[in-house]
């Protein structure tokens, strides 16, 4: 029966997930027979920008390509530029480069625990693993300066050295996320209604995994044993070498076992770099102008393989830089996933692959938009007040000392 | 790994390729372990991706770059292998007729990377599977092509002046 089938569009915006992006179902009643994505609503044009801009200011501009792995992108860019300008980097800048890796994907991790624990109602794991999140995110800020956006990498090494004192810190906050994280594994392993709700959901198989070109933890999951920390050494991975954490339970509840496993793992790796940091300076001068040369660098961020590819030309800004974010490798591995599995399913099968679209879409700036102009502050505020007010709910004699154009 | 044969795995790559495909003689570079480049003309791709695919274990296609050379269109195939090894394979078409065949039967994932390099460069990619554009909206002018090098905002049609 064709004709009982409805499709429903989901986004791009909409509740499930905290950006946007766009579903079309295909449904025979709860049932998924068909899901089709769109992605682009977050296109910045930031591919383009950094062909304007100078190495310097590029690194800057690509770590925010994304809020949570932007130390990923970063770090990717800046070895980029590295290998171009044939710049050797001192080891201790490598292992401090590793070491802010390694607590941003303890950050992310722990973030995405509480969100998948969010998508399926078990919000008191959202409460738990955010507050404990704040331990790590202190340390980054005591480290680099910033809770996000770190600013820690420059062209040719780090802008900021690790004390002593700041070791013994790190090491503390460790101790105390190691015992967070296996409680929170007794929970994910023993917790009957956890496991309940995400085994068998949003399953891919490891021949699929492997077909569509999943990436991290996604891939892990389905016992596809890749990550770039290992296959393809970066920074200090060389000498502190990770143990990849695979999965085979192919499905949701595998993802998030591989997560929680990982996070044990950045412990070990974290205290194996504090306790080998090596001496020495922490970057060497970089020129401002590259010679004309490519590279292509692969990063293991927290949602799997980050890309950059980076053509100078002999000037001091780029020829061209390319970015492929791991969501966008995972976006055909969602869409298998989501097939023939349960509408309800929908949140968390896409939030189990740690989808960041901001990352994925990157890239024209236009100054305002080229059908409707340019709205000031005030006049978004007018048609704000007069849409609600056409559906009936009148907020003009509300906060009346902030009318259009007076306000602060 | 010692230092002499450090990079045999690249060495033996570059033979194999060369051996298979004449016309690679001295277009395929070692950069540094790990990291190779080739180039191959844009009709002989295809059989250079499908041989690098079935023959020598190249299972993953990182992504694909486009680039605006000037008078021709660039395209780079960033295709890996389990153990690390990175093969970058480029390609240029002439900018009037910038036609390419897909590579999504090969790899599915492609096709996201295929329709960037639509939107962004405008070439002409044929066998892609039907779907929604990516990555720039529904309403954008056709022809306009961001990543072309002389390219601006300015370009739009409407596009706003710029403020001061």
């Amino acid at each position: 029966m064709p004709d009982a089938n409805l499709q429903v569009p989901i986004g791009p915006q909409h509740p499930a997930l905290k950006e946007p992006t766009s579903f079309m179902l295909t449904l025979s009643g709860e049932k998924i027979l068909k899901a089709g994505v769109r992605l682009g609503y977050n296109h910045r044009g930031i591919e383009k920008a950094c062909e304007a801009r100078t190495y310097i200011q590029d690194l800057y501009l690509v770590e925010r390509i994304c809020g949570i792995c932007s130390h990923s992108h970063a770090t990717a860019f800046a070895m980029a530029v590295e290998e171009c300008a044939q710049l050797e980097v001192p080891r201790r800048a490598s292992y401090i480069r590793s070491l802010v890796g390694e607590l941003e994907r303890v950050h992310s991790h722990l973030l995405w625990l509480g969100v998948a624990g969010h998508e399926v109602g078990f919000d008191t794991l959202l409460m738990y693993t955010w507050r404990d999140r704040e331990v790590v995110m202190d340390l980054l800020a005591m480290l680099t300066g910033n809770r996000v956006n770190y600013g820690i990498n420059t062209i040719g090494g780090v802008r900021r050295d690790v004390s002593s004192d700041q070791k013994l810190k790190i090491l503390e906050g460790v101790k105390v996320l190691e015992e967070r994280t296996k409680y929170y594994i007794t929970v994910a392993t023993e917790e009957v209604t956890l496991a309940k709700r995400l085994s068998g959901v949003g399953a891919l198989s490891h021949d699929d995994a492997v077909r569509l070109g999943a990436v991290g933890p996604t891939a892990r999951a389905s016992d596809v044993p890749r990550d770039c920390r290992k296959d393809d050494p970066y920074a200090a991975y060389a000498e502190v070498p990770v143990n990849v954490i695979t999965d085979n339970h192919n499905d949701v509840y595998g993802r998030t076992l591989v997560r929680c496993g990982e996070l044990m793992e950045c412990y070990r790796l974290i205290r194996q770099l504090i306790e080998n940091l090596p001496e020495g300076p922490i970057a060497v001068k970089a020129p401002r102008k590259v010679p004309a040369a490519e590279a292509f660098v692969r990063y293991e961020a927290p949602r799997g393989e980050d890309v950059h590819y980076v053509k100078s030309n002999g000037t001091e800004k780029p020829e061209r830089v390319k970015v492929r974010a791991p969501t966008l490798a995972n976006v055909q591995a969602v869409a298998h996933m989501l097939k023939d599995g349960y509408l309800a399913d929908l949140p968390i099968v896409v939030a189990a692959i740690d989808p960041c679209f901001s990352c994925t879409d990157r890239l024209i700036e236009v100054e305002g938009s080229a059908r409707d102009g340019v709205m000031t502050w005030g006049q978004l505020r007018e048609y704000g007040i007069e849409w609600h007010r056409k559906r009936g709910v009148d907020f003009s004699r509300l906060n009346s000392r902030f009318r259009a154009g007076e306000n602060r | 790994m010692s230092g002499k044969n450090a990079m045999a795995e690249e060495q033996a790559i570059q033979a194999e390729l060369v051996g298979k495909f004449p016309f690679l003689d001295s277009k395929v570079r070692i950069a540094r372990a790990r990291r190779m480049f080739a180039e191959a003309p844009a009709d002989r791709t295809g059989e250079v991706l499908g041989h690098l695919q079935d023959r020598m274990h190249f299972s993953i296609l990182c992504t694909i770059t486009g680039l605006d050379l000037g008078a021709t269109l660039g395209v780079v195939y960033h295709l890996a292998r389990p153990g690390g090894i990175v093969l970058s394979l480029s390609t240029a078409v002439p900018k009037e007729k910038p036609v390419l065949q897909s590579v999504t039967a090969r790899f599915p994932a492609a096709a996201a990377y295929e329709r960037e390099l639509m939107d962004l460069l405008g070439f002409q990619v044929e066998g892609v599977p039907e779907g929604p554009r990516y990555p720039l909206p529904d309403n954008w002018p056709a022809g306009q092509h961001p990543l072309l090098k002389d390219w601006k905002p300015d370009s739009l049609p409407g596009a706003p002046r710029k403020r001061d």
